[in-house]
């Protein structure tokens, strides 16, 4: 369970996140969209503890990130594709992770294993693809087996086959009763892995809804997202008038 | 499973991370064959050249430290500005949320191995630089008065400049810019104090490892072996305490 309550974040004179709230619950995966710049990446930010909000606070299991006593082992996280060094490799990267909370040194071969980079684990992660960085970010994200899961766009750089077997994955993470936090801004790829909705712009909360519930106030889930946040579109190309 | 009884996350959890950070790098371990190398390299042609024998010869096998000490404190830095420009530096956090001790274990396992590696060049420059002088000159031996401990305050020395490398690091965070300025601090700022005032010009950290660390004879007008030692120190511990302190306080 994840709860964020009031979360205010200022970014100098920008308002990256306004007095958001909502919930995450476990056992569905929840969807988190939201244009270019809405503030979905400054909330997971603030969630890990990495960034400290100007006002609120967001807790996981009813405790402040920082409070937490294994980390790795209660929440697994996923912000940037290539949070790794280019030098290491990719075991490594997961060996040094497993050492800081305790996990047992045959997990990494486990996870390797889950998202299919056996065959690469000993090359440097810096010649990786952007493919199989996404596949190392959500390794180290497994690696404690934890109860929650905090996903930033993890399917950019996947190829088609890896969409449909990440989405299989979040769905079978969620179906054993885990919290599935997946940020997007493909609305037709959240369509069919997420069954909850949170959707923000420009750092507020526009809807915290179901699937189903979204989809039935337009022709179609991308409609109702346009109609929902049309006023808090930041970057947007000019209607061409031929 | 043994480590599930400890209760949270501490201090020998995350040192053992920053181990396997460290070891896992080619780049450390060619860095310290580098910085051992010159060292050793420098100390045989200065033991080789020597032709006088009333200097203070521990001081002149010991002259390949200035340049070690440059890599190792460039070490120190990338310890952690290369966790910022990979973004690896998140995932360090997210594993390990208490930035204090996250600090003071980078600090512990760098400044374990810089030391280490700055005791083996030390050593074997100075045997070697001893063994390459001319048979006309008596060679100094560790059982001297002062020999051993000016040898061994060198290899400390490259450990306390790569913690202040790691302290700058963790203050500016950009690797271009905290090199800049552990080179204008260690080096070129010597040459400016030197112009401006003889008596704290001691007092710099070159300055101490070259004429107060790695001496066996003093020298005029530079602090004693120990002073020395202990103001290198305070340098290490004031860059990492602020480095602590602004890795606490700001945003990842």
């Amino acid at each position: 369970m994840i709860e964020v309550r009031t979360l205010t974040k200022r970014y100098g004179e920008t308002v990256a996140v306004n007095q958001l709230s909502f919930s995450v619950r476990p056992g569905v995966v929840t969807g988190f969209l939201g244009p270019n710049g809405s503030g979905k990446s400054t909330t997971m930010r603030l969630m890990l503890g990495l960034d400290v909000p100007d006002s609120g606070q967001a807790t996981i299991g009813g405790k402040r990130y920082r409070e937490l006593r294994w980390p790795l082992r209660e929440v697994g996280a996923s912000l940037e594709a290539r949070a790794f060094h280019p030098g290491r490799s990719a075991r490594a990267h997961l060996m040094a992770l497993a050492a800081s909370n305790a996990i047992p040194r045959k997990r990494v071969q486990e996870v390797l294993g889950i998202v299919g980079l056996s065959g690469a684990a000993r090359r440097r992660a810096g010649k990786f693809s952007l493919g199989m960085a996404q596949r190392l970010g959500l390794a180290a994200a497994l690696l404690g087996d934890p109860g929650v899961l905090l996903l930033d766009e993890p399917v950019n750089g996947l190829d088609p086959e890896g969409i449909r077997w990440i989405r299989g994955l979040l769905k079978s993470l969620a179906a054993e009763g885990r919290t599935v936090l997946v940020s997007s801004h493909l609305i037709s790829e959240m369509a069919l892995t997420a069954e909850h909705l949170v959707v923000i712009g420009a750092g507020r909360l526009l809807a915290d809804t179901t699937v189903t519930e979204l989809s039935a106030r337009s022709t179609s889930l991308e409609e109702a997202f346009f109609a929902l946040t049309d006023g808090s579109v930041e970057y947007r190309a000019e209607t061409r008038n031929s | 499973m043994s480590s599930i009884a400890t209760t949270h996350y501490r201090f020998r959890h995350v040192a053992r991370m920053e181990w396997i950070k460290l070891r896992s790098l080619r780049s450390t371990w060619w860095t310290l064959a580098v910085t051992v190398a010159a060292a050793i390299a420098i100390g045989v042609v200065v033991g080789a050249k020597t032709k006088d024998g009333s200097g203070d010869l521990t001081n002149n096998a010991l002259g390949g430290v200035a340049i070690g000490l440059l890599l190792t404190g460039v070490l120190g830095v990338l310890a952690i500005t290369s966790e910022y420009t990979s973004g690896m530096i998140r995932a360090t956090l997210a594993a390990a949320p208490n930035r204090s001790l996250l600090l003071a274990s980078k600090a512990a396992i760098f400044g374990g191995i810089a030391l280490v590696a700055g005791e083996i060049a030390s050593f074997i420059a100075f045997f070697a630089s001893t063994a390459t002088l001319p048979g006309s000159i008596t060679a100094p031996t560790l059982g001297q008065p002062g020999v051993l401990r000016a040898v061994v305050l060198s290899g400390v020395g490259y450990c306390l400049i790569g913690l202040i490398g790691l302290g700058l690091g963790a203050i500016i965070r950009h690797t271009p810019a905290a090199i800049a300025v552990l080179v204008g601090g260690v080096y070129i700022i010597t040459m400016v104090v030197a112009g401006i005032s003889e008596s704290i010009r001691g007092y710099v950290p070159i300055s101490i490892v070259a004429n107060s660390l790695s001496t066996v004879q003093h020298l005029q007008g530079a602090p004693s072996p120990w002073v020395g030692l202990g103001v290198l120190a305070l340098y290490a511990v004031v860059a990492l305490g602020v480095g602590g302190g602004l890795l606490a306080w700001r945003d990842a």
